[in-house]
């Protein structure tokens, strides 16, 4: 749950131009699809989100504060391929961020009760995605759909406030993806996040979105390709408006109180027990 | 049909695999037998027997000015060295690996370093070790280590590396530090292709160590073969060399099996 606004970004690898002017603002629990041409810079605007690339000009914000230069555990990520560790069973991986997050120096959950703690809403987790039974299975032995689901808890298990998703269910068939579509937006609804997605597929995009922002070059003559970045080059709200609920406290906003403040109401998430880290 | 398409069966295969071996053995035989109906003395080429005889004298009858079996003495003297020093080589190896392929700095501190010194021919060094560090069993690891360390350095930091990018983008948004992700996350998937370094590496190793028993040494299976040498002893050198060949591939099998044993997750891996 963070707001998010670039000012005025651009991105130049050398002299090439990938992105300019973009310039926009994301309110905090919005589900954002991003779509547009290949190439056109959709993955270097969410490496920049994630803190892996910087902007060459401008500035990103969340939160009303510059965006942290490094990932973090704010910003959790799905990519389309090595999200999970193959190393890792299936339980391992959705508990990894817990390690990560207790044990400073051996990275790991000592202790029959922690564990057990840990390993108790891994499990749930597990559940909710659809993946209960195979929590001690390597990756590899995981279809791609059911590790692009084992990625997702991953991510949530650790609580962040925006989610960033790189053409998350691209290689998925219609199938399977419909029913991450589902689980896709119960996560969405049943916590507090943020989410910017890549996609695509503009049917993803406008069936899970509060908003479709396309990215496009203004100027696409091969010899301008370069000197010309993509910029924003459409921003939809999906109509009707499309909000995140909050299963348990339906309360309606006391008069006066603006949408924002409305949705920054700490409602506990629904069947997802996720501790905000304090 | 296509050679290329063509697969032997099981028993094929196993007649395939055999078939140099036997070719091998045969010319040896025949060529032999054929140099010793001419001369019965002659030693180049011993007939089994002799061979036979020469492995009972060497390891079964206790060699009477040591008091001991010489064919295990020379072999625990061997493999000890090689042992203790590939046991340097990995440790550094795999530490000195994941630093560099995981920190930046450490690869423009170390990186060019290292490939410069793998490139420094280890057996022009040994007279400087034996200067340095006296004739003992120091200076004979310090050869096999100086002889495999860079490039099992090199080469694991190229893994490491090769580890997909988003693998470390996606430990630090989970929260992980530095130390955590080099301890769960590039540590254990190191691993398994630290074995196969070291087997890459073993060839190497088992060249310094016999190349520094021929030099310097009192024991080993490379002293043992250059001392009877000088008695044209073929019928024990040629066991010997078979000796260390059987020894060379049972390390290589057994670390072979211990890769698929310990990391189960690897094979799938791999064949991506
Ligand atoms: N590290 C880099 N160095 C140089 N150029 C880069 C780098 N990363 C991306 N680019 C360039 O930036 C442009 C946009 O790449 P990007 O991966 O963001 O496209 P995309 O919109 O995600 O495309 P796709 O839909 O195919 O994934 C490409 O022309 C690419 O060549
Ligand atoms: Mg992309």
């Amino acid at each position: 749950m963070s707001a998010i606004r670039f000012d005025d970004v651009w991105k130049e690898y050398g002299d090439h131009i990938v992105l300019e002017r973009v310039t926009m603002e994301v309110e905090p629990r919005a589900f954002i699809a991003l779509v547009g041409p290949s190439g056109c810079g959709k993955t270097t605007l969410l490496r920049m989100l994630l803190g892996e690339e910087q902007p060459s000009r401008g500035q990103i914000l969340v939160d009303g504060k510059p965006l942290l230069a490094e990932p973090d555990a704010d910003r959790g990520v799905v990519f389309q391929r090595y999200s999970v560790f193959p190393h890792l069973t299936v339980l391992q991986n959705v508990m990894l961020g817990r390690e990560f997050r207790d044990a400073k120096f051996s990275a790991r959950l000592f202790g029959a009760a922690r564990r057990a703690a840990a390993a108790d809403e891994a499990m749930k987790l597990l559940a909710e995605v659809g993946l209960a039974g195979q929590e001690s299975k390597y990756p590899s032995a995981l279809s791609g759909g059911m590790q692009q689901r084992l990625a997702l808890a991953q991510a949530i298990m650790r609580g962040p406030k925006i989610l960033l998703l790189d053409e998350p269910f691209g290689a998925l068939d219609p199938g399977i993806r419909a029913d991450i579509h589902v689980l896709m937006k119960r996560l969405w609804n049943e916590t507090h996040l943020t989410v910017v997605m890549v996609t695509h597929d503009l049917s993803e995009a406008f069936g899970l979105a509060t908003r479709v922002i396309a990215l496009e070059r203004s100027r696409n003559r091969p010899e301008e390709r370069e000197r010309y970045g993509a910029t924003v080059s459409r921003d939809l709200e999906i109509f009707p408006r499309r909000r995140a609920e909050l299963r348990s406290s339906v309360q309606p906003a006391p008069a006066g109180t603006t949408r924002s403040g409305k949705e920054h109401q700490p409602g506990r998430p629904g069947a997802l027990v996720l501790k905000e880290q304090p | 049909m296509r050679l290329v398409n063509i697969r032997p069966g099981r028993q094929t295969r196993f007649y395939l695999l055999a078939l140099p071996f036997l070719l091998v053995a045969i010319a040896y035989f025949a060529g032999s037998s054929a140099r010793l109906t001419q001369n019965p003395n002659d030693k180049l080429l011993p007939a089994l027997p002799s061979m036979v005889q020469a492995v009972k004298q060497m390891a079964f009858e206790v060699d009477p000015r040591t008091g001991g079996h010489l064919m295990l003495s020379d072999t625990v003297a061997s493999l000890g060295r090689l042992g203790s020093a590939l046991a340097i080589s990995t440790v550094a190896a795999l530490v000195l690996g994941i630093v560099i392929g995981l920190l930046p700095g450490a690869n423009a501190l170390l990186g060019p370093f290292v490939s410069v010194t793998s490139m420094v021919p280890p057996l022009a060094l040994l007279p400087i070790l034996f200067i340095v560090m006296g004739l003992g069993e120091n200076s004979k690891i310090a050869l096999i280590v100086i002889g495999t360390l860079p490039c099992m350095i090199r080469d694991l930091a190229m893994k490491v590396q090769e580890l997909p990018r988003e693998q470390i983008v996606k430990a630090q948004t989970l929260g992980a530090s530095t130390w955590q992700i080099a301890l769960r996350v590039a540590m254990p998937q190191t691993l398994p292709r630290l074995i196969d370094v070291l087997r890459l590496q073993l060839g190497p190793a088992w060249l310094f160590l016999i190349a520094a028993e021929a030099i310097a040494s009192d024991s080993g299976l490379g002293y043992r073969i250059f001392l009877v040498r000088r008695y044209l002893a073929m019928d024990v050198i040629i066991p010997y060399v078979a000796w260390i060949t059987l020894l060379a591939f049972l390390i290589d099998v057994g670390l072979r099996l211990m890769q698929r044993r310990l990391f189960p997750w690897f094979a799938s891996v791999r064949a991506e």
